[in-house]
């Protein structure tokens, strides 16, 4: 008997450390997709080049995250990219004027979606589209400009 | 299964035949054991009491190699990591990279490989000295199942275990990896924990690990009990199916582990 309870006292020792370890894989080391499961609305936006924007990049007004791109498609009839995001529902202020842009984080980080907020009085809502976008800058364009200028410059 | 006698390369062919098809029979019949197991499996759950005793053998007593062997497994990713990333004045990201290579990879693989080597060794000798000392014919004599009796809940037990180890080790990983960036090494406190969250992802790093171990569990348990179980019953016998088991179960694992990976990695 004294043998089972201590195989018992072990075993449930041994598991409450699992759970202990996976809760601080969660919280400490990991972090949460906060916009997963919770409420947001859809906005979408077209672009001339996305760049390598991705599904899930954070959508950011002012450097702070409002949400993430949830699709990005190429609409056949206007040869252009469409972003979709969804932005949690508590930032449903966002004035309808508003342009989206495509930044880089860092030289070598990422690319987000980031929301420059416009003047108008009335707001975005679901499904509504932002109608002034900046493309994403492609190294390679802007070298290229860069090469064709100084050879103009040149002449 | 020896070829008959046949000249030349003839016979190198048909051995090579003969070692494919003793390769399929052994998967065939994994597979056919791995169903017998799980058709017996509500047996097992309803006495829990085996099941608790198979995972304090498989998991408490694994305990402290996991932990160590997950704190220096951290510690020298932290090593290395410096060592390289402060070459391009990185040494930031440097919680980032270890969390990332042990949710990823090291925490799953390495602890199945310990696992094999701990208690996968503990199966497989457990149960062919049953069978070499004819206590498992013993029990089919008295009518009791052996699978029921004592391959499932040991099965089980390895199943159960096996992911929760993985998160310890990962844990003690990432300490170990703390522990030698912040304290050792001197990087930023702040800067190590804040990478880490921002770069390592619930869904597609933590949980994929996980999922990476139970499939792990699974085959070292079931590796494990099924070379013990069909060992030649001598002492010779047992001693050998302990050592295919290991090697067996670290095979697997590694290969395994690279179709998960590309499965997982697959939806991006």
């Amino acid at each position: 008997m004294q043998q089972t309870r201590a195989v018992e006292l072990g075993t449930g020792l041994f598991v409450f450390m699992g759970i202990v370890a996976l809760f601080f894989l969660t919280t400490r080391v990991s972090s949460f997709d906060e916009y997963a499961g919770q409420e947001g609305y859809e906005l979408q936006a077209r672009f001339d080049q996305v760049g390598t924007l991705k599904v899930r990049a954070p959508v950011s007004i002012a450097g702070v995250q409002i949400g993430r791109v949830t699709a990005i498609e190429f609409d056949t009839e206007r040869l252009e990219a469409v972003v979709t995001m969804r932005i949690a529902s508590q930032y449903d202020r966002i004035p309808a004027d508003s342009d989206a842009s495509i930044l880089t984080s860092g030289i070598l980080g990422g690319q987000y979606v980031g929301l420059q907020p416009g003047g108008a009085e009335d707001y975005l809502a679901a499904g509504d589209e932002i109608l002034y976008t900046q493309s994403a800058v492609v190294l390679e364009q802007l070298i290229s400009k860069y090469l064709f200028n100084q050879a103009g410059a040149g002449e | 299964m020896t070829a008959p006698r046949v000249p030349g390369w003839r016979r190198l062919l048909l051995e090579a035949g003969y070692s494919l098809r003793d390769f399929f029979g052994t998967f065939g019949a994994g597979q056919l054991f791995l169903l017998r197991i799980l058709a017996s499996l509500p047996y097992a759950l309803a006495r829990p009491r085996l099941v608790i005793q198979q995972v304090y053998v498989a998991g408490v007593q694994s305990l402290v190699v996991i932990m160590l062997a997950g704190l220096f497994v951290g510690m020298v990713l932290a090593l290395q990591g410096h060592n390289t990333l402060s070459r391009f004045g990185a040494e930031d990201t440097i919680g980032m990279v270890a969390a990332l290579g042990l949710v990823r990879e090291l925490g799953p693989v390495v602890t199945a490989l310990l696992f094999a080597g701990r208690a996968g060794t503990a199966l497989s000798s457990e149960i062919g000295l049953m069978k070499a000392t004819d206590q498992l014919a013993g029990m089919e004599m008295m009518a009791v199942d052996p699978i029921k009796r004592v391959v499932a809940p040991r099965f089980l037990g390895g199943v159960i275990a096996v992911p929760i180890l993985t998160l310890i080790f990962n844990a003690m990983g990432i300490f170990g990896a703390w522990l030698e960036a912040v304290i050792v090494l001197g990087v930023d406190e702040g800067a190590f924990w804040s990478q880490m969250q921002a770069q390592v992802d619930l869904q597609d790093d933590v949980l994929s690990g996980i999922v990476k171990s139970v499939f792990f569990g699974v085959a070292a348990s079931l590796l494990a009990v099924f070379e013990g179980y069909n060992c030649v019953p001598t002492a010779e016998g047992v001693g050998r199916a302990t050592t295919r088991a290991v090697v067996h179960t670290s095979l697997t694992v590694l290969v395994l582990n690279f179709m998960l990976t590309a499965w997982l990695l697959g939806g991006n």
